[in-house]
């Protein structure tokens, strides 16, 4: 590869660490600014590190420290409840993820291998819901929500879309009609009913798929702000997403709090970043499994 | 994956007995019981939080509707309405004029980075720097680049006062506020796109670009006349979701404006349905915005699965 030329391979390297220093380096910024005392912003200094490095812009955004002090510091004297929102969001996107991918794997599996009457009509009218935008169905969900007074409960925010979404039905269906029928022959003649077949032997077989729509799923909802910001606005089922947001608009109106609003930014990528240390590997390859599509 | 499925499924058909279609009487009669049950979460599911939510956003864009009393009906007053709403119709514009420049980008950058990648090296770890800033909520993006482009302060007017620029790149600006919209969302998703394209060239076979090189090809030309074309129908399908994503662009533009409503020269159709929503309650009013893109989208849907259907052509 470019072994004829290796300017234009010099050139490529060079190409590619660009890319990845413009991907990186706005978060460095981001631990830059949040380790930056609020009045030295205005000296307007762009050197890679801060003069007089602080953790105070970090103690008040998690409220550690006093009102008077936070303001002081420069800040509205708001905080995040930074773990509350945080397991709130692990738990708003970790179910969805997990009963999804589940239920949908069943129905999957019931459109690619049982046949029974109306299955293929089932199966057309759900890919059909892939072309209604979700803003469409988030006006009524949220007015069903309200009268089923489920706003600020956790079944409120999780239910829409706990179950299914068309797009998995497709995708693990997609899959399962590619799995070879010899297996599941041989298991018949064992006497495994249905049930068994899709428990022990597919499920089993369909990991990386089942690990691709999983984690993309679960990265779409951790990501998630309108649907949480309008049925989870109260403290206790504010996810992570939405609290940055308030948190943003009690902000001072002149000159916004940027430390203190960098220093929660900090905060709320790094439970990204742990997923990222330590299934790093997986998730680059489930998006290859997905480019095989 | 639909390849591979074929082809398995094609060898399987020398058995007939293994395909279905001639199955024994018990375990059909069996299947029909069973084959419902497996469907039965999915199918209450879609009932629930799709079927009957898109009733229900028809019916209510046909009602006066403000969320605090009842819905009464109205007929087509709110479509009628659409068309002298110039807001609407800018919105509409705005969307539209987003959806080019975030595509048309994020494509472009993503094409390249995936060829730079393919040909030059398999580090996962690169693979993983790339992705973070996908996998980071769109609502933190908004708020970085809200303040990597504070006119005063921010970083990227900073740098460029330092060069002898007096451009002032800001999302309050009416001419740049829109580019530097779509720029941030192709500097999110350019990675995850990229990655999503290099599995795709991954596909290619290497002894094609081994004779080309024989051959005396260049990097350039390989790229033009083997990676390109096999890699089409993977572009394609890229190039037909993303551009249906980028329709539905919302909480960069909600965040950047510090949860104030943007400039007029920002704000998109979904802003618009919220807004009209949530800030008015106009819910009628709003699901007649929705239904206008759903009927977009529907029309986008039908040249995706049409683009499909031919990529799916060419792999055979």
């Amino acid at each position: 590869m470019f072994s004829r030329t290796s300017i234009g391979r010099g050139v490529a390297w060079a190409a590619l660490a660009i890319a990845l220093a413009l991907t990186i380096f706005p978060f460095y910024w981001m631990i830059r600014t949040a380790l930056t005392p609020a009045a030295d912003l205005f000296s307007g200094s762009t050197a890679l590190w801060p003069q007089n490095p602080t953790l105070i812009n970090f103690s008040r955004v998690l409220g550690l420290v006093g009102p008077e002090e936070a303001r002081a510091a420069g800040g509205s004297g708001a905080h995040i409840n930074f773990l509350r929102y945080t397991v709130n969001s692990l738990v708003y996107s970790g179910s969805i993820a997990v009963v999804q991918t589940f239920c949908c794997a069943m129905a999957g599996y019931a459109f690619a291998r049982l046949r029974f009457p109306g299955r293929d009509l089932a199966f057309g009218v759900i890919i059909a819901a892939l072309m209604v935008p979700p803003i469409f169905t988030l006006l009524p969900n949220f007015v069903l929500a309200k009268q089923l007074g489920l706003l600020n409960t956790i079944p409120g925010l999780v239910l829409p879309s706990l179950l299914m979404t068309p797009f998995a039905v497709f995708f693990l269906r997609q899959f399962f009609l590619s799995i070879p029928r010899e297996v599941e022959e041989a298991a018949m003649l064992e006497g495994v009913g249905p049930w068994g077949m899709f428990w022990r032997i597919v499920l089993p077989m369909s990991r990386g798929p089942l690990i691709t729509i999983g984690l993309t799923t679960i990265v779409w909802s951790w990501k998630d702000y309108l649907w949480p910001l309008l049925v989870g606005k109260g403290e206790d089922t504010r996810v992570l997403t939405v609290g940055l947001g308030v948190f943003l608009q009690q902000s001072p109106n002149r000159a916004p709090d940027w430390t203190g609003l960098m220093a929660g930014s900090v905060l709320s990528v790094v439970p990204v970043l742990l997923l990222l240390i330590f299934l790093g590997k997986r998730l680059v390859e489930s998006l290859n499994f997905s480019g095989l599509k | 994956m639909n390849a591979v499925g074929t082809r398995l499924d094609a060898g399987v058909a020398q058995y007939p007995a293994l395909t279905g279609g001639d199955h024994s009487r018990p375990r059909r009669r069996d299947d029909r019981r069973v084959g419902w049950l497996f469907l039965l979460p999915v199918i209450v599911g879609f009932l629930v939080f799709y079927a009957y939510p898109t009733v229900r956003g028809i019916w209510y864009s046909l009602t006066d509707y403000s969320l605090l009393n009842d819905p009464s009906y109205v007929g087509a007053d709110n479509y009628r309405q659409l068309i002298d709403d110039e807001q609407f119709w800018n919105a509409l514009k705005v969307t539209a004029y987003y959806v080019v420049l975030n595509i048309v980008s994020q494509t472009a950058l993503a094409l390249g980075l995936a060829a730079l990648m393919h040909r030059l090296t398999r580090s996962v770890v690169l693979r993983a720097a790339l992705l973070v800033p996908w996998l980071v909520p769109n609502v933190t993006i908004g708020l970085l680049w809200a303040w990597l482009l504070d006119p005063d302060l921010g970083f990227v007017n900073r740098m460029l006062g330092s060069v002898g620029l007096d451009t002032t790149l800001s999302f309050n600006s009416p001419l740049w506020a829109m580019p530097l919209v779509a720029l941030v969302n192709s500097w999110a998703y350019t990675g995850y796109t990229a990655l999503l394209l290099y599995a795709g060239m991954l596909q290619v076979p290497q002894h094609l670009y081994d004779s080309a090189a024989i051959d005396g090809a260049g990097e350039l030309r390989m790229f033009r006349s083997i990676t390109l074309p096999l890699l089409r129908p993977v572009l394609a399908l890229v190039l037909v979701v993303s551009l249906i994503g980028s329709f539905q662009i919302f909480d960069t533009v909600a965040v950047v404006y510090g949860g104030k409503a943007p400039i007029p020269e920002t704000r998109v159709i979904y802003y618009y349905i919220y807004q009209q929503a949530f800030t008015y309650f106009h819910m009628g009013y709003a699901a007649a915005v929705a239904m206008v893109l759903v009927v977009v989208l529907g029309l986008l849907t039908v040249v995706q699965m049409r683009m499909l259907r031919a990529s799916r052509s060419d792999l055979s």
